[in-house]
């Protein structure tokens, strides 16, 4: 299998403010490979590392050690973002913009010829159901347009491999719906997805691997149908995975 | 070089489509017409007073549109979340720097040709002349000496954490510079040591901008112009300035985490 992204060993700890105190462990030596072509749900509790995986992915925080690549190309340098698409848990755009302008700035940051890119905002506009609203300021949009608008700017550069911060985080089932329907056409073009998500009967029906993370360490990783195993759901699989106990009431 | 300019591109569209600039423009423009309007001492060279109270607006209707529109640009970006986005892409951090550097220059660049094109109107009307060279020089002079604030002002962007501080902090060293930053070692002078030694290393140490404010006289007394070495002099050393901030800003930058 072609391998496009690929951690090793990586760790993160982030100093304390604190005076004395000892640095906050993040991630810890996580092993992550993900093949070309797969949607792959990265799931975990609160707290348990993903942002910071993806940060780290992206080139937003630097690693304390071991090692991260996209496309065989450490992640350090901006040429290995050239390929990516991302979109960013509840991000806002500049407002005082159009979709068809911020989506014309994205592409020029990608160098993408004049023609391409007006071809490519089409596209990813009509993807996203945004045409009638191309022309209007972004600070006028709801906030499942906004996400739509993160979704059109993740896929303005055609990429490989796109990676979603809990990319249906705040929307309505409508919403929720029209993200995976959008994930699920990527995955049939041959695109390989990358998501955290919270929601794990997204991540049953859309993904073909996940890994769970708890407390900055890999705890699971594998095709849904072997993490499940013989336990009921997904949802049942990662509360026993993260070490949950439910408690009965007395 | 395109991302620069990308980056810019969009700096300079944020500021045409906020008010800031429109209401310095017309207040500036109301105070001036309203002046223009009435010889209140009855004097005949009443358009001397004038020129020098509508550049004085311009140069403060200037030093306020960079350093706000500066001033909140990383923080903007980081609080809004559009740098996680921005920095995703094939964009450097040292290219983002740039970029917004080259738009808030370039912004203020066409912020000033306005309040220029608007004062050499309000002076011809008056004169019927168009010293159009020395308009030049006043303007070329004060737009590069911007260039040193903008680049001040975006360092203090990365180390300050509100945009407010930071704006108060380069407006205050801005204005302490061109108010009293030539008479600096003269103060030194009549120091007692160690005195003496931490004013006169301010002095050199801090950029002089007072000679592109000194530049207003050149217009308002009609001097004749100044020798173009000297012109290009003082925009070198104000460019070495500006070169210097923005490499202490991009390697602040460089290892800040932007989450």
């Amino acid at each position: 299998m072609n391998v496009i992204l690929r951690t090793e060993k990586l760790r993160v700890e982030f100093k304390s403010r604190e005076f004395r105190q000892s640095p906050k462990v993040a991630l810890c030596g996580l092993d992550l490979e993900v093949n070309a072509g797969e949607v792959f749900g990265f799931l975990g509790p609160n707290g348990a590392g993903k942002t910071t995986t993806i940060n780290v992915l992206l080139g937003f925080v630097q690693p304390t050690g071991g090692s991260a690549s996209l496309f065989g190309i450490d992640v350090r340098q901006p040429i290995a973002r050239q390929r990516i698409g991302y979109l960013p848990e509840l991000t806002y755009y500049y407002k005082f913009l159009t979709a068809e302008e911020l989506l014309r700035f994205y592409s020029r940051i990608f160098s993408l010829p004049r023609a391409e890119a007006e071809r490519r905002i089409d596209a990813v506009l009509k993807l996203v159901e945004l045409e009638s609203a191309r022309k209007h300021l972004i600070k006028t949009y709801s906030k499942g347009m906004q996400q739509r608008v993160g979704l059109a700017q993740a896929l303005i550069n055609n990429p490989d491999l796109l990676i979603l911060d809990e990319p249906t985080s705040g929307l309505d089932p409508l919403g929720r719906m029209k993200v995976r329907e959008i994930i699920q056409r990527l995955k049939n073009e041959g695109k390989t997805v990358f998501f955290s998500s919270h929601e794990l009967g997204e991540v049953e029906t859309v993904c073909d691997r996940v890994a769970i993370i708890s407390e900055g360490e890999l705890k699971a990783i594998g095709r849904v149908g072997e993490i499940v195993g013989q336990r009921a759901s997904l949802e049942k699989a990662f509360l026993d995975i993260v070490g949950y106990q439910t408690q009965t009431a007395p | 070089m395109n991302n620069i300019f990308a980056v810019a591109g969009i700096v300079i569209k944020e500021l045409y489509r906020r008010k800031d600039f429109y209401v310095l423009f017309i207040l500036t423009v109301v105070i001036c017409l309203v002046m223009a309007s009435v010889n209140v001492f009855n004097d005949n060279q009443i358009i001397r007073y004038l020129k020098e109270l509508c550049l004085l607006l311009i140069w403060i209707s200037s030093l306020v549109i960079a350093i706000t529109t500066t001033a909140r640009q990383i923080p903007a970006e980081r609080e809004q979340r559009t740098l996680l986005p921005l920095l995703a892409k094939p964009l450097s951090r040292t290219q983002l720097i740039f970029g917004k550097f080259l738009g808030c220059w370039l912004a203020c660049g066409l912020v000033l040709v306005c309040f220029y094109a608007f004062f050499g109107a309000l002076a011809a009307s008056r004169e019927h002349a168009w010293p159009l060279l020395n308009y030049f020089q006043a303007a070329f002079l004060h737009w590069v000496m911007l260039g040193v604030v903008i680049a001040m002002t975006l360092l203090g962007s990365l180390v300050f954490a509100a945009p407010s501080s930071n704006s108060t902090i380069c407006f205050v060293i801005v204005m302490a510079i061109l108010c009293v930053g030539r008479y600096l070692d003269l103060v030194a002078l009549s120091l007692a040591e160690p005195g003496r030694s931490i004013i006169s290393g301010i002095y050199y140490t801090f950029p002089h901008l007072e000679v592109p404010f000194g530049m207003r006289n050149l217009i308002v007394h009609d001097w004749p112009l100044i020798e173009w070495k000297f012109v290009a002099l003082d925009a070198l050393y104000l460019l070495a300035y500006a070169a210097v901030f923005l490499v202490a800003a991009c390697l602040v930058f460089r290892r800040k985490a932007v989450n």
